[in-house]
């Protein structure tokens, strides 16, 4: 089914504040990093992967999902736990390390965890599969409803843990929709060198659930593919694959030189940006009005700039409570 | 007249061993993720690919358990795979291969199976990378019988040991530290980049080293730790404490002889370890003082490492929990002068 003009709305307003809460992040990250950069420094220190490209994946997926579906995401989440409607204020104070913080500072930007809205994510590429596996087995045993929803990148595929789970919830016939953001790159490795086949759709035949690819960054294809997966998991149908074409706008991390490109790509992938073109689109058709734009990005906006005054002006915590939570 | 002064990152010494062992050697190859044309995320293939190609240098898929596996197989099959796991943190997806064949095949075989793999992985933490990219697990990996592991605390020991590790015919696990690698963005202790030679040597694996002498407290370390050991130790100097710090370098086989005679001349002992505290290597350490005569002890024991916790993300709490200068700096006084 195609998006309702409230759905394409959303999705809008969704990747334009991960754009805008992203594009604050990183300016904030460089803070203290200059002229030499060195990732201890700053007040956003460590790794930091920007998802800014591939919200399309994430809007068109989770505009399907309620806040008691399970999301388990990667070391690049912040599309995703935007959409999954992850508390934007906890999460901005989480990645500054803050004592408000998702986990009071514990977790990070890779590790953000919301119970309230059945979010989480882990560094480890593949780990996220087996999770959300266990989370639809849950429901299924307790007969509760929601289902769970696995993204991860075209590298991640190619973990056991890809293959296991895929099996593992077909077998069991599972509520469980796996989602594949390519974005063509596992840091400087080419999918074409590291993949054996062309579109990791074909994968999901291996495990007798439907794959289908969903080419063009593009968030209403995506929501039409994920409504159907969606739909399927929720009548009780089993899992369905999905490998979704995205673009990777920035580097694997903030830092990354990207001499690995192929000359023109980065400029290539710029000028299809999905949150431009599907501005355009929406104009265009007459779904977003020039004011409903206007309105729409001043309050994201607004919201980022909440977030993020919030994170700046929260304090630390004690770094003895670095000792807490070790056990429940 | 002196040798000539070529002072080189840890990167650039591990990626030079390999490189001149390449030369000599064609069963020589390395496999890991990004250590093709991007160098190593740590900058420690760095030129290999451009040297050797693709057949011998080769990027892998996301795929631990296989390429794991792989290197077992091919060792086994008279090749010399170095194989990178990029942060030590992900050994999980891949754990089987190494402890369950990987270390275990020679023996299984009664000798008839060599495995001469080198699995090169980075450690530690210090800024601000979270729980799954910032572990040392230097005890995990040392617990196992049947691999060998060695930690290098600077470029001439990084050069040596990786030579004497790509000709050992075991497995050696190369543990290197991301604060030590000479990547500007890892913010490198200084100390790690000294001089290097340019021919090939060997630093044999199973030696720790005496980095500074002293008379008053023996300071035991490893990696990263060394060098907050020797920052401590020169901090207690001033205030006329004269500290030992002894640099194991080789975990697996551990020179419990050298730990003895320093703790012997000393009568203190301080370990220093950026793993978890408990079941590991500062315990054994300890143990390996105090079961052969606890009598040399002049003081309890003490140890400066990483408490019993996941690794925080926040930056404070990180520090707080590592350790550092300061700490050794008051183990050791605690020792030394207990009742002050
Ligand atoms: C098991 C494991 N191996 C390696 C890594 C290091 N690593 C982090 S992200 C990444 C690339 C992941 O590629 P992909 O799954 O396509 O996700 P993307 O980064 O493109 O979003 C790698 C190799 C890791 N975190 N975990
Ligand atoms: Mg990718």
């Amino acid at each position: 089914m195609n998006p309702t003009l409230e759905q394409k709305q959303w999705m809008y307003r969704h990747m334009l504040v991960s754009r805008l809460f992203e594009e604050t992040i990183e300016k904030i990250y460089l803070e203290g990093k200059t002229p030499v950069f060195n990732m201890a420094n700053g007040p956003i220190p460590g790794e930091m992967h920007l998802s800014n490209g591939q919200e399309p994946c994430a809007v068109g997926v989770c505009a399907h999902l309620n806040k008691e579906d399970v999301v388990t995401a990667t070391h690049r989440p912040h599309h995703q736990a935007i959409a999954k409607g992850v508390d934007l204020k906890k999460m901005a104070s989480e990645i500054f390390g803050k004592e408000t913080g998702l986990s009071g500072g514990r977790g990070g930007h890779m590790h953000l965890f919301d119970a309230d809205v059945n979010f989480s994510c882990s560094g480890i590429v593949g780990q996220g599969l087996g999770p959300a596996v266990g989370a639809a087995l849950s429901r299924k045993m307790q007969n509760k409803a929601g289902v769970a929803v696995s993204f991860f990148g075209e590298g991640a595929a190619n973990q056991g843990a890809f293959h296991e789970s895929l099996n593992l919830a077909a077998v069991w016939k599972l509520p469980v929709i796996f989602v594949i953001e390519d974005n063509a790159w596992g840091i400087s490795v080419a999918k074409e060198t590291a993949t054996a086949v062309d579109r990791n759709a074909v994968r999901a035949a291996a495990y007798d659930m439907p794959g289908v690819y969903v080419p063009g960054n593009d968030p209403d294809a995506i929501f039409v593919a994920a409504g159907e997966a969606v739909s399927r998991a929720r009548a009780g149908d089993g899992p369905s694959l999905l490998d979704i074409e995205t673009y990777r706008l920035a580097g694997h991390f903030m830092g990354d030189a990207e001499a690995y490109r192929p000359e023109g790509e980065k400029e290539d992938l710029l000028s299809k940006d999905p949150i431009l073109v599907y501005e355009k689109a929406l104009l265009a058709s007459g779904d977003l009005s020039e004011s409903d734009n206007s309105d729409i990005k001043e309050r994201a906006k607004r919201e980022v700039d909440e977030a993020i005054e919030f994170a700046r002006e929260s304090p630390f915590s004690s770094p003895e409570s670095a000792l807490d939570h070790v056990f429940a | 007249m002196p040798a000539k002064e070529r002072k080189l990152t840890v990167a650039r010494a591990m990626a030079e061993a390999m490189s001149q062992e390449m030369r000599i050697d064609e069963r020589v190859f390395v496999m890991g993720e990004d250590v093709g044309p991007l160098g190593g995320v740590f900058g420690n293939t760095r030129g290999l690919f451009e040297e050797f190609g693709e057949e011998r240098v080769r990027d892998t898929p996301i795929s631990e358990t296989a390429f794991m596996g792989a290197a077992v197989g091919a060792a086994a099959d008279g090749m010399r795979p170095i194989v990178e796991l990029m942060f030590v943190d992900f050994f999980g997806v891949c754990f089987d291969a190494i402890y369950n064949l990987m270390a275990k095949n020679t023996y299984f075989s009664g000798g008839h199976v060599n495995v001469p793999a080198v699995i090169m992985t980075s450690t530690g933490g210090g800024y601000s990378d979270g729980g799954q990219h910032s572990q040392c697990l230097y005890g995990t990996f040392a617990h196992l019988p049947g691999m060998k592991v060695v930690v290098p605390s600077n470029a001439f020991d990084a050069k040596g040991m990786m030579t004497a590790a790509i000709r050992d015919n075991s497995p050696v696990v190369y543990m290197f530290h991301k604060g030590l690698q000479g990547m500007g963005w890892l913010g490198t202790e200084a100390g790690a980049t000294v001089n290097v030679p340019e021919e090939q040597y060997t630093v044999e694996i199973g030696k720790a080293a005496t980095v500074s002498e002293g008379e008053d407290v023996t300071i035991v370390s490893l990696g990263m730790g060394v060098h907050h050991s020797l920052h401590a130790a020169a901090q207690l100097r001033e205030q006329g404490v004269s500290a030992e710090v002894v640099d194991l370098r080789s975990l697996v086989p551990l020179d419990r002889d050298h730990i003895f005679n320093s703790v012997k001349k000393t009568g203190r002992l301080v370990v220093v370890d950026e793993d978890y505290r408990s079941y590991g290597v500062s315990g054994e350490i300890i143990a390996s003082v105090v079961e052969r005569d606890i009598s040399i002890l002049r003081y309890p024991p003490q140890r400066v490492a990483y408490p019993d916790i996941p690794i925080p993300f926040a930056h404070h709490m990180e520090q707080w929990a590592l350790p550092n200068a300061e700490k050794i700096v008051a183990a050791c006084l605690k020792a030394i002068q207990p009742d002050e």
